[in-house]
């Protein structure tokens, strides 16, 4: 059988929005597929060292936000607000049995996935390699367009 | 099942969520050797639909699926 190919890349780099692309990028290694990932702009935090498990979430701007009790908008805006939703939506996939996002990222250099960060991001933002997780290469759009163009999944995430 | 199945490994995923349970079917089933049968337990009611695709697309056969008291009982035979 012929290797499947899929891609990912990962741009923000908030809680909520680092699960999809490890879940679906460790799920295509166990079903046989090649995967990258490309972690760029705010993404890039996740492979940050020391970063992986304080991720945050943003209270604001997400009407889908589940609360114990219903709050108005603004309310999120206020100080603590983002902790506390944090640490309200760790405890729920904590209950539930999924994985947290370092073991997702240890799962996912286990199963073989390529890891990229973004060079110039990197620059941008005065991230040096050293400050990235081990395991991880740098290149630039050109290396995730090699990658992209014999894959049959790319997601933008 | 009229024939009880042979199994040569348990896997228990009991209260995982996904992907935490294929991920680990995979990896049981790449320690066993090809016609080994892995026996696997899930609560997540994805896990069902999940294993079926994921058998699908690596190649295994799911023997028989197991449903009762809110847990999914796989048996996994390794094909690939």
């Amino acid at each position: 059988m012929s290797q499947n190919k899929m891609t990912i890349i990962a741009s923000k780099g908030s809680l909520d929005m680092a699960y999809p692309p490890l879940i679906l990028a460790t799920t295509a290694a166990a079903m046989d597929f090649d995967v990258t990932i490309f972690f760029t702009f705010f993404g890039l935090d996740i492979i940050k060292k020391g970063y992986a498990d304080k991720l945050k979430i943003a209270p604001i701007g997400n009407p889908a936000m589940p609360m114990p009790v219903p709050i108005p908008t603004l309310v999120g805006s206020l100080p603590g607000m983002e902790a506390i939703a944090t640490a309200m939506m760790k405890s729920m996939f904590k209950k539930h049995g999924v994985a947290t996002i370092s073991q997702l990222l240890d799962l996912a250099k286990e199963s073989g996935v390529k890891l990229i960060a973004c060079q110039m991001t990197m620059d941008v933002m005065g991230v040096k390699q050293s400050d990235i997780i081990d395991g991880v290469e740098f290149g630039g759009a050109a290396m995730w367009m090699d990658s992209a163009t014999d894959a049959k999944i790319n997601l933008f995430i | 099942m009229s024939a009880e199945v042979k199994v040569d490994q348990i896997l228990d995923c009991k209260g995982m969520s996904c992907p935490l349970p294929i991920l680990k079917t995979k990896k049981a089933v790449e320690s066993l050797t090809k016609g080994q049968v892995l026996k696997v337990l899930t609560t997540d009611p994805g896990s069902k639909n999940d294993m079926s695709s994921w058998a699908k697309r690596t190649g295994n056969e799911i023997l028989n699926v197991e449903e009762g008291s809110g847990t999914f009982t796989f048996y996994i035979k390794k094909t690939s």
